[in-house]
């Protein structure tokens, strides 16, 4: 996950590649996520000019959906599904090993990883899955679980 | 000497398993062997414990390995992988898997056959036959043969398409628009993803034909974004139409338009909800919106809508191509046709399994499934997705069929199927339905989105063991409550999964520690 300062010119272009279209505000938003890592006031602020629509209704759709972050994640986003499939796969028993491996709670961040929860991955049949900086991994163990991670470290 | 075809699934599960790492090392096992090989990317069988499953073609034959892993390919190709040489991971001739050949495949025909990709292949294989067939016959004739083959929207509701669509060709307006429904959000469900990722241009030419029938020229697919890699197929294989004129302006001369958007979802359930689908794709916070109106008379910036799943929409081509009769000629009572069944969680075999209705869950979870993946005895099942009830043992043999499953206050929704075993704790599960709704809930209505906290605060006093008959009572009235008066089935069916609790599994909020009684 690539986490930028917001650059209003780069903000302005992707705005600008969607052609300014305020129907196209959730899709705008994923443009920020991707390039900036998170949606900050800043950018609330020249949604609401470029789109014509008020800060509060911009701010409305951002806080509305989980993907959109308003603060910076850390260096890699680990995601764990919590649903049903996974659960039955034990699931809740890789959380608690993922917060003692990282040092992180769920919902939290430091500087180097975001841990965060997901309801389905859609990866049902290879149960419990995960996702690391948008790739997913499936029949996670917590054997496993450690050799993902100390990959995507070591890739970074 | 022909490059010989090799072929490594580019769907999620299968990379999640590893898949690429596989595909890297054939090709550069092959390279080191100086085999020319031909290396094709496919959809998944939906034979999801076998992944990655790897082919190789020989003799027109196709030979498969299963559970292959990267530091098995150098072994498999001293054992003469390429001419389908034996070895602890080959498997057979595919068409001969058990699990495979004993399906209905009509909808999913072409998943794992094919090269997702390859206009080519597709076109080898029936594709943009059935649009073809769908101009020759003309919109009255589509909408007629859809009605006939009795296909109901497989996102969960099982609304009649045929009906919906004649809705939306009656409605009056210049302007109409197909919205493919693709935000798959149910756990234990991924046959949308299986479809798209691996016959994508299979869904396309799906709307392709709504739209001819009901006069839209434009059409949605409202994906979710936890399905990367389907994003970036889907994107491929729109652009694919594009450049060879199967979407765009008056498509091969036929004097019809059509073009698709392809629209990401943001990670909230509520939005595979319709009328809150249609929100988000206008851009706004998926808030579920009063009906009437229906989205198909007033859907997507006020204009006449069809509404229908992945499923749902890709599996009309086959009823332009072999009739609506031979469809509906399978199945039982009121549900015709086949569904995609996935079996997940606790299980030996999961993986989609498409079969006509009628079947239960027992053949599925037995037959096809081989039982838990621990090897426990299945304790719970938890049919279309986490608004659908806990099924205990007991009634396994309960036939899938929309109306039987309404009869034992269940439903079949989009055939998710997850497995649990006895060591599941049943009480946990009721409470997780709840947590899950108010994490979830979009908060139009009061019964849902207080409804849901008061519901989890009310199942911890019971564990705890305090009150517990009060509060049991106080349960099952929030639970009429949320039915009865919530807007849309996020909060009106929550209640399902933890009545089914209540129903059969009582004792398992008996044994927590601190009980009193």
């Amino acid at each position: 996950m690539t986490t930028k300062a917001f650059d209003k010119q780069a903000a302005t272009e992707i705005i600008a590649s969607f052609e300014s279209r305020a129907e196209m505000l959730v899709q705008i938003l994923h443009g920020f996520i991707s390039r900036f890592g998170w949606i900050s006031e800043d950018a609330i602020r020249l949604l609401a000019t470029k789109l014509n629509l008020s800060r509060a209704e911009v701010h409305g759709v951002v806080s509305y959906y989980h993907d959109f972050r308003t603060s910076p994640p850390g260096k890699h986003v680990i995601k764990i599904c919590q649903a049903e499939a996974c659960q039955a796969m034990g699931s809740r028993e890789l959380s608690t090993h993922a917060e003692a491996a990282l040092g992180v709670d769920l919902h939290s961040s430091n500087e180097n990883v975001t841990l965060e929860p997901v309801y389905c991955l859609g990866n049902c049949a290879c149960s419990p899955a995960i996702m690391v900086d948008g790739k997913t991994y499936g029949r996670v163990s917590a054997d496993r679980f450690d050799d993902i991670v100390a990959a995507v470290g070591e890739s970074s | 000497m022909a490059a010989t075809k090799v072929y490594v699934p580019r769907e999620t599960a299968a990379i999640s398993v590893g898949a690429d790492d596989v595909a890297i090392e054939i090709a550069r096992q092959a390279k080191k062997s100086g085999d020319s090989i031909e290396l094709i990317r496919n959809g998944s069988w939906g034979a999801t414990w076998l992944e990655p499953l790897v082919e190789v073609l020989v003799d027109d034959e196709r030979i498969a390995y299963g559970n292959v892993a990267a530091h098995d390919v150098a072994e498999m190709f001293t054992s003469g992988f390429l001419t389908g040489g034996d070895h602890a991971r080959r498997l057979g001739p595919t068409i001969e898997i058990p699990y495979l050949i004993n399906q209905d495949r009509w909808t999913f025909w072409r998943c794992g056959l094919i090269e997702s990709l390859s206009l080519g292949d597709f076109q080898q294989h029936a594709g943009f036959k059935a649009i073809g067939r769908a101009f020759e016959m003309g919109a009255d004739a589509v909408i007629e043969a859809v009605k006939t083959s009795g296909l109901r929207g497989r996102g969960g509701a099982g609304f009649p398409a045929g009906i919906k669509w004649q809705t939306v060709a009656d409605a009056t307006g210049d302007q109409k628009y197909i919205a493919c429904n693709a935000d798959e959000g149910d756990s234990g469900t991924f046959s949308d993803r299986i479809l798209m990722e691996g016959d994508p241009l299979g869904l396309i030419e799906g709307m392709m034909i709504a739209g001819f029938a009901v006069g839209a020229n434009r059409g949605y697919i409202y994906l979710r974004s936890e399905y990367p890699l389907t994003h970036s197929i889907l994107t491929r294989a729109i652009a694919t139409a594009r450049e060879s004129g199967w979407l765009g302006e008056n498509i091969q001369d036929s004097g019809f338009d059509f073009d698709v958007e392809l629209h990401l979802g943001a990670g909230s359930y509520v939005c595979g909800e319709e009328t809150a689908m249609l929100e988000s794709l206008e851009g706004k916070a998926g808030i579920v919106r009063y009906k009437p109106p229906l989205p198909a008379i007033s859907g997507l910036f006020g204009k006449p809508t069809v509404v229908n799943n992945v499923v749902t929409l890709a599996s009309v081509p086959n009823i332009m191509n072999l009739g609506g009769e031979k469809y509906a000629s399978f199945g039982v009572n009121r549900s015709t046709g086949t569904l995609a069944f996935q079996l997940a969680g606790n299980i030996k075999r999961g993986g989609l399994v498409e079969k006509a209705f009628g079947i239960t869950l027992r053949e599925l979870i037995q037959d096809w499934g081989d039982g838990t993946a621990s090897g426990r005895p299945v304790k719970a099942v938890q049919v279309g997705g986490p608004l659908g009830a806990y099924i205990p043992e007991e009634q396994l043999d309960t036939p899938l069929d929309y109306e039987a499953f309404i009869e034992i206050g269940a439903m079949v929704g989009h055939g998710g199927i997850v497995v649990f075993d006895d060591t599941a704790d049943m009480a946990q599960q009721a409470r997780f339905a709840m947590e899950f709704c108010a994490v979830e809930s979009c908060g139009k209505c009061t019964p849902c989105r207080i409804g849901s906290t008061r519901g989890v605060e009310v199942i911890d006093r019971m564990v705890e063991g305090i009150e517990r008959e009060d509060n049991y009572d106080l349960l099952v009235e929030l639970c009429d409550t949320m039915e009865d008066a919530s807007l849309c089935a996020m909060g009106g069916m929550t209640p399902f999964p933890v009545r089914s609790v209540l129903k059969y599994f009582a004792e398992d909020f008996s044994s927590a520690v601190g009980a009193d009684e």
